[in-house]
Parts: C-alpha cells; sequence; structure tokens
C-alpha cells in the first residue's frame, strides 16, 4: 500500500468533497494530481480493499431492513448461502461460528418487501429464518480508523 | 423510524443510481445524474440535504476490513434488561474498538440477545481482550453473552435499493 492509498483510507470514509470535481479536491488536500487519486481508488477497488466510493444509508432512514439468520446443518450451508445469495435485496450474508451459522442482511424499498424475502427463503430451504430487526442504532458505521501496522 | 416520506421521487432514482458507488471518473455528479435524470447540481444539492437529515450517514471510500488484514470480525450480543440496554448502547459506543451498536428484537426462546456489537480485529486473541474489557467497564461480567466470528464472506456489498422503481 503507497502513502497515497493509505491517505485515502484514513481521510476520505467520511466527509467526501460534494463538489463537481471531487477527486481534483481530494488532489488539492494530498498534494496529488486529480488523476492519481482516481486511479488509486481504482487499483484499491481492483484488490478488493475498497468496495466502493458511495453513500451508506443510515438503517431505517430509507425503505426497510433487517438482520435474518438462520441455522443450516454444515453440509448445506453453502448451497443455502447460495439461495440467499441470489436475492437482490441480501447485500451482506456472512458464515458465523455458531448454531445459528448464517447471518444476511435483507433491505428493500418496505417492510413487505422483507417479509416476502424472508418466507422465500424459509420456504426454499426448509429451515426457520429468523428476524431480528433493530430497535435502536447507537452507533452507526461511520468509518473505520485503521492501524497501519 | 421510515422517513421514506421525505424523500421525493428524485432522491428515490439517486439513491437507487448510487447503489454501485460512485463512477470514478472527473465528474462523477454528473454521471449520476445521467442515470438518475437529474443535473449535476441538482445531484450535490439532494446529497447535501440526505446527509444533513442522517438519512446517508456517510459519503466516502468504504472499505473492506478482511482485506486489510483485519480478519477477526466478531459479532458481540449481550442480552441486557430492557430498562438497562439504552444506557448500555450509549455506553459501548464510547470505545473505539466498537464499529457498530444496536439494539435488536429479541427471539426467545432461539435468541434472547437484544444488544449487537460489533468489534474488527487483527486477532481473534485480541478481540476476545477487548470483550472482557467491555464487559469489565460496563459491569457486564455476568451479562449473558456470545461471540460469533465471522467465516466466509458469501456476499458484502451495498444496499441495492430498487425494485422495480417501487421505493
Amino acid at each position: 500500500m503507497n502513502e497515497l492509498e493509505k491517505r485515502l483510507l484514513d481521510g476520505f470514509q467520511r466527509g467526501f468533497p460534494l463538489t463537481e470535481r471531487p477527486f481534483a479536491e481530494i488532489a488539492r488536500q494530498l498534494n496529488a494530481e486529480e488523476d492519481q487519486v482516481i486511479g488509486a481508488l481504482e487499483g484499491l477497488s481492483e484488490s478488493g480493499i475498497i468496495s466502493r466510493v458511495g453513500a451508506a444509508f443510515a438503517p431505517g432512514g430509507i425503505g426497510a431492513s433487517t438482520l435474518a439468520a438462520l441455522a443450516a446443518p454444515p453440509e448445506r450451508l453453502e448451497e443455502i448461502a447460495e439461495l440467499v445469495n441470489g436475492f437482490e435485496e441480501v447485500n451482506h450474508n456472512y458464515e458465523r461460528e455458531h448454531r445459528l451459522n448464517l447471518w444476511f442482511v435483507i433491505t428493500a424499498p418496505d417492510r413487505d418487501g422483507v417479509d416476502r424475502v424472508i418466507a422465500e427463503i424459509s420456504r426454499r430451504s426448509g429451515l426457520e429464518v429468523l428476524d431480528l430487526p433493530m430497535l435502536e442504532s447507537y452507533r452507526l458505521n461511520l468509518g473505520f480508523d485503521l492501524q497501519w501496522s | 423510524m421510515e422517513l421514506t416520506g421525505e424523500l421525493t421521487g428524485a432522491d428515490r432514482r439517486l439513491v437507487t443510481a448510487m447503489g454501485p458507488g460512485l463512477p470514478l471518473c472527473r465528474r462523477p455528479f454528473r454521471e449520476i445524474g445521467a442515470r438518475a435524470g437529474l443535473s449535476e447540481k441538482n445531484v450535490i444539492t439532494a446529497l447535501k440535504r440526505m446527509l444533513e437529515a442522517g438519512i446517508i450517514s456517510r459519503l466516502g471510500v468504504v472499505v473492506r476490513h478482511h482485506e486489510l488484514g483485519y480478519k477477526a470480525n466478531a459479532m458481540v450480543v449481550w442480552d441486557i434488561a430492557d430498562e438497562d440496554v439504552d444506557q448500555i448502547g450509549e455506553r459501548f459506543k464510547t470505545f473505539d474498538f466498537i464499529t457498530l451498536c444496536y439494539r435488536r428484537k429479541r427471539r426467545p426462546p432461539q435468541w434472547p440477545y437484544n444488544l449487537f456489537s460489533m468489534i474488527h480485529g487483527r486477532e481473534r486473541q485480541a478481540v476476545l481482550a477487548q470483550v472482557d474489557e467491555l464487559a469489565r467497564a460496563c459491569g457486564l461480567e455476568d451479562a449473558p453473552r456470545e461471540i460469533l466470528f465471522s467465516g466466509r464472506r458469501f456476499k458484502q456489498r451495498g444496499a441495492v435499493y430498487n425494485s422495480g422503481g417501487a421505493l
């Protein structure tokens, strides 16, 4: 990771400039060129270190979402993970070390949309899907303080 | 807290266009505007307004922790009395190593936990030590809790807010 990449990750997880040439503004702040900044972000994106440059929406702010979990028999986990991935309403889907071994976030325009996805996953997997909607947010993800080693 | 009533049709198109992230070009907001049927100026104005209203919690680079060496991703869940949970949640958020903290619905008997805190660490041992530190500092040594480390990531991306334009 070079210095420009590190400074992009440290300084721009929030507060992205809302100007016509945002990458030029970032470049100005980091003493670089606009095209260097764009190139560095392309590189970080291709290597999977960043998933995108974009907006994170507050939960409950637009549409409806929930955290869902199910207990897949270990030999069926991959098959069920694939089934869950097939829904465009699912944006995160993780294995976790627990009896409830598959955890995923469902986001839809409204609560009915969330319910439909839960019902469909349950029907097609034959498993109970636990629906754990958020009631209160104490700390949103406002970026991540990276400790460079 | 459904805020959808505050979003105009143009906002919804903008949210959909922002889903995959900003294009990495010199005029990204003009590009987004072209997808959403908005002018560059209106895109910028609408994004500012949504940030101020808290509909967008942040705008910037979205990092993937795992690729940066943060491989010990733990969801730590706690069963906290309903009358205490707000106070504990407020306390948790003052710890820098907690990246997310939410109260969620319990589903007894399968799921008794109501407080969720996320810790992204490099080493499992360090995360376990942080959980102990947290419990001690908040007087929760005896509170029922579980630590769920993540395994495979089957999917990780931003939410997609389109459903035939129904949003």
